[in-house]
């Protein structure tokens, strides 16, 4: 029920905040997305989609951070040591 | 697609499996509070990567499977009504009432239509102003923006014959009544990623001081969970219990303040009955009073109602971590997803659903 799957805004419509809406692509099924909820989202931004609302902007930096977390530990560099095995 | 398919990375989640491993040194139960990671957690062995002293617990966030008897019992009332179009997430279609479910009164010729947003309720409302549309309003705080929103705009437009049956419930007051149970095993939780990119996470801070459990905001790919356990064992083994983010693509501590002022703008805090927990207080929104002519049960005059929930389905303890779903009786047996004895069965955010459909070969 909490389902939310990112998708990548391709257009923005609308003045009124309380119904501006965007064409989002998710992996290339476009839907059209109320953006209410995210005032400040610009077009090629990835929005958190629920139930035909973005809820959240997903920050592209901190997206990295599953990967930073091993990598402070050690982890990591021995996957990218291991090569292509 | 991106920010899903990198999170599924078999070798990383090894990785995150082996970390796990090291710091390890006892045994710990953790929750993880949302369906959506249950599903998974169960579709993708997660389980089956994590060291056996760490014990993961199914909790009861899956709206679908709370839903108490009498709110289900209430929709099939309203979805007969000759002039209703009664709109509902399709998952709710199945949840069984006392001998039928909505999907039996759509079959009847009941006008029941399953839709994606609540925008679409108010939009099948503006197309037929001789009918009453009523969308069934369920979810947790992920879903009530939407939900809140459908019913700002009806106001804002004058849209008369729209009102919501609300079923929303709160996790923080069932986290709470968990943890407050005398046998309770939950050490340690994961919060629902989604509910926080919402509400944020300050809400869980005194929870973590109280109880002295550490709670990570998780996500719900693989290796989100992978980290959020990894962060939570960690925090148990040095006997800390904090509120940490592991989810920060998506959640800030703040939450999402636009959608926040909606919800307060059209929901106010109730007591609200949870399936096969009972009532808990402050658990639940309900329209404000501004509001109240949106209200299905006061428009129908069905509010007041209770129903006893029926003996024979275990989902109360399967809801509160107490039990996994193949230590019932009825199992894959007289409980299926075709013919369902609780809700826990129907959702495919339900620990029975997820249990039947990915681990039937284990039981």
């Amino acid at each position: 029920m909490c389902l939310a799957v990112p998708g990548k805004i391709l257009s923005i419509e609308g003045s009124d905040p309380l119904f501006r809406s965007g064409r989002v692509s998710f992996g290339g099924i476009i839907k059209n997305i109320n953006l209410a909820y995210v005032p400040e989202a610009k077009v090629d931004d990835y929005v958190l989609v629920h139930v035909g609302f973005a809820i959240s902007i997903i920050d592209e930096a901190e997206a990295m951070q599953v990967f930073e977390y091993l990598r402070q530990m050690g982890e990591l560099a021995e996957l990218e040591e291991g090569g292509t095995q | 697609m991106k920010f899903i398919d990198e999170y599924r990375d078999e070798r990383t989640a090894q990785l995150y499996s082996r970390a796990l491993s090291r710091i390890v040194t006892r045994p710990w139960t953790i929750m993880e509070v949302c369906g959506g990671q249950t599903h998974s957690i169960v579709k993708f062995g997660i389980d089956e990567l994590l060291p056996s002293a760490v014990t993961l617990v199914h909790g009861p966030g899956c709206p679908v499977c709370v839903t108490p008897l009498e709110l289900i019992e209430k929709a099939i009332e309203l979805a007969s009504m000759q002039n209703v179009i009664f709109c509902s997430f399709g998952d709710m279609l199945r949840v069984p009432g006392e001998s039928k479910d909505l999907l039996s009164v759509k079959a009847a010729g009941g006008d029941v239509r399953i839709l994606y947003s609540p925008l679409d309720a108010l939009k099948i409302a503006t197309e037929n102003p001789e009918r009453e549309v009523v969308f069934f309003a369920v979810g947790f705080e992920t879903t009530a923006p939407a939900n809140a929103m459908a019913v700002y705009q009806a106001k804002r437009q004058g849209i008369r014959n729209f009102s919501i049956l609300v079923s929303h419930v709160l996790v923080p007051p069932a986290m709470e009544a968990i943890l407050s149970f005398p046998d309770t095993k939950v050490q340690g939780f994961l919060a629902a990623g989604h509910v926080c990119a919402v509400m944020g996470y300050v809400e869980y801070e005194p929870i973590a001081d109280k109880y002295k459990v550490p709670i990570v905001v998780t996500g719900f790919e693989p290796l989100d969970i992978l980290q959020g356990i990894y962060m939570c064992v960690r925090q148990l083994e040095e006997g800390r219990a904090k509120v940490e983010n592991q989810y920060s693509r998506s959640v800030r501590k703040e939450g999402n303040l636009p959608a926040r002022k909606i919800i307060s703008e059209i929901f106010r805090v109730v007591p609200r009955k949870w399936r096969g927990v009972g009532e808990i207080p402050q658990s639940g929104l309900g329209l404000q009073e501004a509001y109240a002519e949106f209200d299905a049960e006061l428009r129908f005059g069905v509010a007041g109602r209770t129903i006893d929930e029926p003996a024979e389905c275990i989902s109360g303890l399967i809801l509160q971590g107490l039990k996994k779903p193949h230590e019932c009786s009825a199992f894959g047996t007289r409980c299926t997803p075709e013919h369902p004895l609780g809700a826990t069965m129907v959702s495919s955010e339900g620990a029975c659903a997820a249990y039947y459909h990915y681990r039937r070969r284990n039981n």
